[in-house]
């Protein structure tokens, strides 16, 4: 009688943690959904332009994977540097996209995106589809979000594909280029960092 | 005059087709041992002139800037409709590249409808300027050319140029161009060769330089943001023009989600 309370108790255990991580695991599509719900209403409301931009970075820190793209940026190149480059790097790179990031978008005024799908392409990644709905003024466009959903309870956002063309890959195209051009001087890719940051 | 027409065509020909054998050459060379010292890779395309490229590319900004883009925000400024039908007719247009391409890549299927598309269009859409077939149902139409199929029969890009006024392209891309005025683009036939009151090579001209405005006009915001938000602009639009020409020469959507897969799980190997 009592081990089968016991097991009852278990099973009522076992459940009950079940479900608990099931609330708290969040939905790729719902995320992206949410995510683009909380700058719409930035972009949309009445804000001054410094005040958007304030908002659209607190966005950025919460739903962004900063730091990975950072390190996907670098390429090649990242398993040269020293952990003091390192730092410098997160450090400086965390500023350039805050700004990139809200900068690319404090210029459109209530843009309405529509999530429609998502693909799980593996444990890492899952890929959402959406569309920018057209305007007068441009077409509509198809938008992916590459989520990475290594941590379920966390989902963050490691590039945007804009009708097939990955933001990601030409950042780091970029960056190479900077570095090629510079004889492989990373410092050079700092001070341009820097200096973006400052202007 | 017809002699001497027929022998301005010939020499034509014969200029255009020397051209895409030094191109074809330099293209092979460039793969081979031909790349100078500031040739890089990107995204698998070398940039084999790229001190070249850089000066051709400031030169079009500096035209873009005196020329394109005003010309392009005072056809922002054209009503919406005249705007849309203007649109719609040079996509009408394409298609006559567009179905030739698709029967060389294998693509009947799709080459039948676009035909169907385009007759449509060109009839009931008043020479393309409302797209009618979209209205009935036709299946999103994909513009084709013969650099995109080059890429689907499997000829490498070749070196990344940057052609003065007509901005980002490649030797393979570039080529393909070539086969529109040697033959591939019915327009462009009709235009020169059709004998007729309507066509010219003028009109021909025109409407490439309208295309180009047309695009411009529809990708103004885009472009100057990429612009102010990038510390190498060249760099960026290299980036965005190659891998824009990888997606048209797969032709499928889902390839997106796996492109670039192991440059992401290099991230997870920090």
């Amino acid at each position: 009688m009592f081990p089968k309370k016991i097991l009852t108790l278990l099973t009522f255990l076992i459940v009950s943690f079940s479900s608990v991580v099931e609330v708290y695991s969040i939905e790729p599509d719902i995320f992206v959904q949410s995510t683009v719900n909380r700058a719409a209403k930035t972009l949309g409301g009445n804000l001054s332009k410094d005040e958007r931009i304030k908002k659209l970075k607190e966005i950025a820190k919460d739903t962004v994977d900063i730091k990975g793209i950072g390190f996907y940026s670098l390429g090649v190149y990242r398993k040269n540097l020293s952990d003091e480059q390192l730092k410098k790097y997160e450090k400086v790179f965390t500023e350039y996209f805050l700004k990139s990031f809200s900068s690319r978008l404090a210029e459109y005024s209530n843009p309405e995106i529509e999530v429609n799908s998502k693909k799980k392409i593996n444990e890492n990644y899952t890929i959402v589809s959406s569309s920018l709905i057209a305007t007068d003024t441009r077409p509509e466009v198809k938008i992916e979000w590459r989520v990475y959903t290594k941590n379920p309870e966390k989902p963050l956002i490691r590039d945007l594909i804009i009708e097939g063309l990955s933001l990601a890959r030409t950042q780091k195209e970029e960056f190479a280029s900077i570095i090629n051009s510079n004889d492989g001087n990373i410092e050079v890719l700092f001070k341009n960092l820097s200096e973006f940051v400052t202007k | 005059m017809i002699y001497i027409l027929y022998n301005h065509s010939i020499m034509k020909k014969i200029l255009i087709t020397s051209l895409i054998s030094f191109m074809l050459a330099s293209s092979v060379s460039a793969d081979t041992d031909g790349e100078n010292s500031l040739s890089k890779k990107s995204g698998g395309v070398k940039d084999c002139f790229e001190g070249l490229n850089r000066a051709t590319f400031s030169l079009n900004q500096g035209l873009d800037k005196v020329v394109f883009k005003p010309v392009a925000k005072g056809y922002r400024k054209l009503p919406s409709p005249v705007r849309t039908g203007t649109s719609n007719a040079l996509i009408n247009i394409s298609s006559l590249v567009t179905i030739p391409n698709n029967i060389l890549q294998g693509e009947f299927k799709t080459a039948g409808v676009n035909t169907g598309r385009f007759v449509i269009n060109t009839t009931v859409g008043i020479l393309g300027i409302f797209d009618v077939a979209d209205k009935m149902g036709f299946s999103e139409y994909e513009k084709e050319d013969y650099g995109q199929t080059f890429g689907v029969w499997g000829i490498g890009a070749g070196c990344y140029i940057v052609l003065p006024v007509l901005g980002p392209s490649t030797i393979r891309d570039t080529v393909g161009s070539f086969v529109n005025v040697l033959g591939g683009d019915p327009y462009y036939n009709a235009s020169t060769h059709g004998n007729n009151e309507y066509l010219s090579d003028s009109l021909y001209v025109k409407t490439k330089v309208i295309s180009g405005i047309d695009f411009r006009a529809k990708n103004l915001e885009s472009i100057d943001n990429l612009e102010k938000n990038s510390m190498d602009f060249y760099a960026s639009v290299r980036s965005l023009y190659l891998q824009d020409r990888q997606q048209k020469i797969v032709n499928s959507n889902p390839t997106i989600e796996i492109m670039y897969e192991g440059d992401w799980e290099e991230v997870e190997s920090k």
